[in-house]
């Protein structure tokens, strides 16, 4: 065992033992406002338990926005520490902390969770089913998730942070070199995160090529189910090579294996090649959903069908395929060789080719459109340029002979934040002013969501922008301060100042759910924006039912079609009215969340026996749960009829939206 | 009205055959170690094709071109993770560990 428990809780650093209390507070906080509002049975009831693909998806947005807030925290400690020379403000090793879970929660534990969440949210209603192919494992694939990102999360408090870089290479992340229990939190927590993933992966696929409703064929379907589709087989193809060299590493770190060490026969830059045979596909599995949201959001605010809409098809199942083919492009400099390498720096540029497509694609959807500038839209306006910007230093990156120059720099540190901000947090962005009326029957206050938008591009620009210029001086990424000497300091106080502008505009971000939640207008219709498929034939926020009568859909846009020829798809007769079925509730992915959180902790804490004892529960639930055969209830006529007039009746407007 | 099922009859005799070959090339011949491997693994490969298409219905029913899509992207992906990664790691097959 040998745990000295003195170094159970970190002491003695100000900012930690600040975020120890602030952490002890918020719980005592949560926990008697739970009670004083007598909410403990509706939170088991409506969300703890719940098995509704939307309110699994908000469950994933909610967490995704904490875990960006965490993640931003870590980003703005680091701007902090280099704005000066020689800055005492963080040490080099809690720098090293610092990087490390702000790489691995920005990337897996929000960025993931977000685009997951949207997907949850729409993808059912988009192609017109009732929910998921599997509910409940749905759920189980949340609370992994979830248990994995606690686990992750609470590591710097107790036990130490891991501090290897979010891509842990060996020999550093091993044993000999990492004694500490930190780079076990990476190990089990992203493993266990890992297999929430993938099953979500498994369950997409299967809804989506088997409960499109009557008349989605695929190439039917809108764009953002395509991603979806394509994203998901990426996932089952790509995260059980993590989970591999996951398994790996918790071998060589626990049981003293040699997979990876140095000594023993092992193969240290063999993780490199595992991790990154994941790693890339990974940057597709975030990059592709984005800009499926952003197809959506085009359309719909430039009034026009997607330009081009089989070559995006064509690209994006293009993109999938070399998405396996280029992960060496990451470790040119170990030195594989004149042939390895070029094949790697050709097939890395090829990607350029299907991704160019794409946006010639988006700026013909918008040529002759009748552009309106809501929030949503800017955002998507904004990505073009700024993810162009990302991708050229890209193919810069991508010629192996240069690389040697870049790698390692922190130009290359601007370069994947041009492709992350814009491909990815710009979507969810946008996403989430577009589909928020789905979620909670009222829109996002449009004067704030710009401020939101100017602050946050300009910020970011401001902040990343320098840091090419950094990069190209010879600025190397993961170093915790620099001299005076070096010539740095303007461009990185410039860097800095940036961030606080970025932080502004999430600030804003923050207030406006908070302003929305009190005074935003609730009169609104299924279609505020006047929008193209089928999760706006709907009400807003959904019943839990989605459809009452599934719709029959004949073109690609099929709702806009609809709308336009006044088709019966759209009313709803009293003989069309039926029973719906529905699944039940279930409180074991939940408690399965939490016995996978309590025996990765006591694994991570190298308590073999009790970790053991722990994940015996997991079987129990699998077993519980394969003697489970309660399948559901009924909806009953009177109450979806009921329901159905409550909307449909409405004679909803979007007004007062406006500040 | 039932036909004489000589599709499975054929593929019972081929599949026997393939074996026996294996068996013999294994256990009879004086070819190197390394010829031996690649000629079984290359029979072994043709047996299960052979059973994928005549026992284990991958040609049939409405899935049959997602059947097939699903393997060769399978074998796709094999390929790419053991064959890539042993050339990556080889430095290009010039430098061995
Ligand atoms: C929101 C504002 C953000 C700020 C201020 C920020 C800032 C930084 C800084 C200063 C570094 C370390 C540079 C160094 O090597 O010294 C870094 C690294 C990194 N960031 Fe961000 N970042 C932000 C957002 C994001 C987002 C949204 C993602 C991903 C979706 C992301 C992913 C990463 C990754 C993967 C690393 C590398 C970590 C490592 O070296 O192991 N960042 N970021
Ligand atoms: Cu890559």
């Amino acid at each position: 065992m040998g745990i000295k428990w003195d170094e159970f809780f970190i002491t003695g650093d100000p900012l930690i033992l600040g975020s120890q209390i602030a952490i002890v507070l918020t719980m005592l906080g949560i926990v008697a406002g739970l009670t004083y509002l007598k909410r403990w049975k509706w939170l088991w009831r409506e969300w703890l338990t719940t098995v509704d693909h939307k309110r699994i998806g908000i469950m994933y947005i909610i967490s995704a926005v904490l875990m960006f807030f965490r993640g931003g925290m870590d980003g703005l400690l680091m701007k902090a520490q280099t704005s000066r020379p020689e800055m005492e403000f963080l040490t080099a090793q809690h720098y090293n902390e610092i990087f490390t879970t702000h790489g691995v929660i920005m990337i897996l534990f929000m960025a993931m969770p977000f685009l997951i969440g949207l997907m949850n949210v729409v993808i059912p209603l988009q192609i017109g089913a009732r929910d998921v192919a599997f509910p409940q494992l749905n759920a189980l694939s949340f609370w992994l998730f979830f248990s994995g990102a606690m686990l992750f999360n609470v590591s710097f408090v107790i036990g130490g942070s891991p501090d290897a870089g979010w891509t842990s290479y060996f020999p550093l992340a091993g044993k000999e070199f990492s004694p500490g229990i930190g780079n076990n939190y990476y190990a089990v927590a992203l493993q266990i995160a890992g297999i929430g993933t993938l099953l979500s992966g498994i369950n997409f696929v299967v809804t989506i090529l088997k409960m499109r409703t009557k008349g989605m064929t695929l190439m039917r379907m809108p764009m953002f189910s395509w991603t979806t589709l394509v994203t998901s087989i990426i996932i089952v193809a790509a995260f059980p090579i993590f989970t591999v060299a996951l398994g790996l590493m918790t071998f060589d770190r626990l049981y003293g294996t040699h997979f990876f060490t140095l000594s023993g026969g092992g193969l240290d830059m063999l993780w490199a090649n595992l991790f990154w045979l994941w790693g890339h596909p990974e940057v597709y599995i975030v990059a592709l959903p984005a800009f499926g949201i952003f197809s959506e959001v085009i359309a719909t605010f430039s009034r026009k069908s997607l330009f081009g809409y089989k070559s995006m098809v064509v690209s994006i199942v293009g993109i999938a395929l070399l998405s396996m083919l280029v992960w060496v492009h990451h470790f040119y400099t170990m030195g594989a060789g004149a042939a390895v390498n070029s094949v790697f720096s050709i097939t890395t540029m090829l990607i350029a080719v299907p991704t160019g497509v794409k946006m010639f694609n988006w700026l013909f959807t918008m040529r002759h459109g009748r552009i309106r500038t809501t929030t949503a839209m800017l955002w998507a306006l904004a990505f073009v340029p700024c993810f162009v910007i990302g991708g050229v230093t890209g193919v810069m990156l991508a010629m192996g002979a240069a690389d040697y120059q870049y790698h390692n720099t922190l130009f290359l540190v601007a370069h994947f934040h041009y492709v992350l901000i814009p491909g990815v947090v710009f979507a969810v962005f946008a996403g989430l002013y577009y589909w928020w009326p789905k979620m909670f029957g009222f829109l996002l206050n449009e004067r704030l969501g710009k401020w939101h938008f100017w602050l946050f591009v300009i910020g970011f620009n401001v902040t990343f922008m320098p840091m090419f210029f950094l990069g190209l001086k010879g600025a190397v990424r993961r170093s915790y301060t620099f001299s005076v000497e070096s010539g740095f300091s303007n461009l990185f106080l410039v860097s800095a100042l940036g961030s606080v502008i970025l932080a502004a505009g999430f600030a804003v971000f923050c207030y406006n759910i908070y302003w929305s939640l009190r005074h935003a207008d609730r009169n609104i219709t299924g279609d505020p924006w006047h929008a193209r498929t089928l999760e706006w034939a709907t009400a807003s926020p959904v019943q839990p039912y989605n459809f009452a009568k599934l719709p029959v859909v004949d073109k690609l846009d099929a709702f806009w079609h609809m709308k336009k020829s006044d088709s019966p798809e759209l009313t709803l007769q009293q003989t069309e009215i039926e029973e719906i079925h529905m699944p039940n509730n279930s409180g074991l992915p939940f408690v399965m969340g939490i016995i996978f959180g309590i025996a990765g902790f006591l694994l991570v804490f190298e308590w073999h026996l009790a970790a053991a004892v722990a994940a015996i529960g997991i079987f129990a639930c699998l077993i519980v749960r394969s003697f489970d055969y309660n399948d559901g209830y009924h909806i009953h006529k009177a109450e979806v009829e009921q329901t159905e007039q409550a909307w449909r009746l409405r004679e909803g407007e979007v007004n007062r939206y406006v500040g | 009205m039932s036909r004489f099922p000589i599709g499975h009859v054929l593929g019972f005799l081929f599949s026997l055959l393939l074996t026996f070959a294996a068996a013999g090339i294994a256990l009879k011949t004086s070819l190197s170690f390394k010829t031996i491997m690649w000629i079984i693994g290359g029979l072994a490969v043709v047996q299960a094709g052979l059973q994928l298409t005549m026992f284990m219905h991958v040609n049939e029913g409405e899935d049959r071109h997602s059947q097939w899509i699903n393997i060769l992207y399978g074998v796709f992906l094999a390929v790419i993770i053991v064959a890539g990664s042993i050339w990556v790691m080889s430095f290009g097959g010039t430098h061995s560990h």
